[in-house]
This record gives C-alpha cells, structure tokens and sequence, in this order.
C-alpha cells in the first residue's frame, strides 16, 4: 500500500478498528476502470446517433427556410 | 450569423454527444430528449451569438447545461432520480463488463452531486479539456479539477462499498476487485 497505511506507534497495533481506504487518492487501474465504465455509458447513448425527431425539426426548418426564400423572391 | 447548412450540420453532429450528456444529468430518457430538444431551438434562435470558428458542440453543451440548471432549481422540490430507475431504460454495452457492474456503475454516478457529476462526465467521457468543460460550467479550471477528482473518489469509494455488501472480501481483496481484477 502507500506511505499513509504504515503501522502507527508500538502498542497501538492490532486495533479492532477497519482501516479504511486512504482519502483522496486513487491508483490509477481505479481510475482507468472509471473511465472506462463512464465512457461504455456514454457511448452506448452517442452510438444511437441521432434521433428522427432532431432530423426532422432542423429539415422542417430548412423547408420553412425555403418557402420563405421563394415567397420572397416571387414578390 | 446566419443559420447556414454547414452550422447546422454541426449542430445535428452534436446531438448524440448532446443526449448522452443531457442524460447523464438528468437521469431520464425523455427528459434528455427534451432538453436535446430545447437546446436546438435555443441554439437555433440565438445564432447571432455564435462565434464562427468556435466550438459549435461546446456552444451547445452550455446551452444544454444552463437549461438543465435552471430547470433543476426549479424542480428541485420533486424526489431526484437517485436509485438509477432511469438505468433501466438504458442498453447495456459490450465494454461494459456485466450487467449487474453496469447497474451499479449507473447508480453510483447518480449519487453524485450534481456539480461533480457534470465536470466528471465532460471531463471524462465528452472528451473536453479542463478548460473546455470550465467554460461550459462557468467556473474556474480548478474548479473542474477538484469536482472531477472528488467525483471520481466518491464513485471508488460506492463501487467499492457495494462490492464488499456483495462479497465480503478484506481490505485487500477489495482493493484489486475496485482496482478491476475481474480481467
């Protein structure tokens, strides 16, 4: 382990007390498996790509667009 | 600024990356979706403020993000998504090691504030820079750092907790299950 899980003073060894993780660091296999559990999460959602309803109201809008142009220009 | 093809190419390119983040906040399909939703309209009626050359996604991201912060405030009296229901809804991926590690993945995040939540997720799985997500979040670099390394002590330390209620295992077992010592 690291310089923080030393054994304390003579005769306060062998306590019933759980040692418990040190704060505030992390190896960096815990930080890896983390990662790679965060980013599987997430990719999983980005790899559904975009949905029709998105398509549609950006295409819809291009049409709109469109009209708008045409009515202009025909006035 | 007008609302070229182009833009709005790059606006469509960011809609997977946008949902993905929209659920990681809110932790709920539909609620993503709009947000998702919200999100172009604003982007769309604001264009004029968009800086050509800029970052259309991060654009969109703090969009998406400041609507999400003004809808939770408002929300804030109704019961949060924290068991990670919304989980359900999500696939499983094959990186993703099991089913049940997925489940508790998903869970242990949603215990996150939401602040360390954010900066973890655009940090770690967006793929911005420390200074990228500072942007989106209004806030300083190391802010970002410090929610990000909080964030990710919190969830060693859930995944671990939930491990040990499974198994049992010593210190040091628990150590190299949390360290992935399931190959």
């Amino acid at each position: 382990m690291n310089e923080d899980d030393k054994p304390g003073r003579p005769g306060h060894m062998q306590t019933e007390v759980t040692q418990r993780k040190p704060r505030g660091r992390l190896g960096r296999d815990v930080q890896n498996k983390i990662g790679q559990q965060l980013r599987a999460m997430y990719d999983g959602v980005v790899n559904d790509g975009v949905p029709d309803r998105f398509a549609e109201m950006l295409r819809k809008l291009d049409d709109q667009g469109k009209d708008d142009k045409e009515k202009g220009s025909a006035a | 600024m007008t609302l070229t093809p182009s833009l709005k190419e790059a606006m469509l390119a960011a809609v997977p990356s946008l949902r993905a983040f929209a659920i990681s906040l809110s932790g709920n399909i539909d609620r993503a979706d709009d947000l998702v939703q919200e999100t172009l309209l604003r982007a769309i009626a604001n264009i004029d403020s968009f800086q050509p050359g800029t970052n259309m996604s991060a654009w969109m991201f703090t969009i998406l993000r400041n609507l999400f912060r003004s809808e939770y405030r408002k929300r804030r009296r109704e019961v949060e998504d924290t068991d990670g229901s919304y989980a359900e809804s999500l696939k499983s991926h094959p990186e993703q090691g099991s089913r049940l590690e997925f489940q508790e993945f998903r869970a242990a995040l949603a215990k996150l504030p939401p602040d360390q939540r954010e900066a973890l997720i655009l940090v770690g799985a967006s793929g911005f820079s420390y200074e990228e997500a500072a942007n989106i979040c209004g806030c300083a670099v190391g802010t970002i750092k410090s929610r990000v390394n909080r964030a990710r002590t919190r969830l060693a330390d859930l995944l671990a907790i939930e491990s040990s209620e499974d198994f049992g295992p010593d210190q040091s077992t628990r150590a190299i299950m949390a360290a992935g010592g399931r190959g």
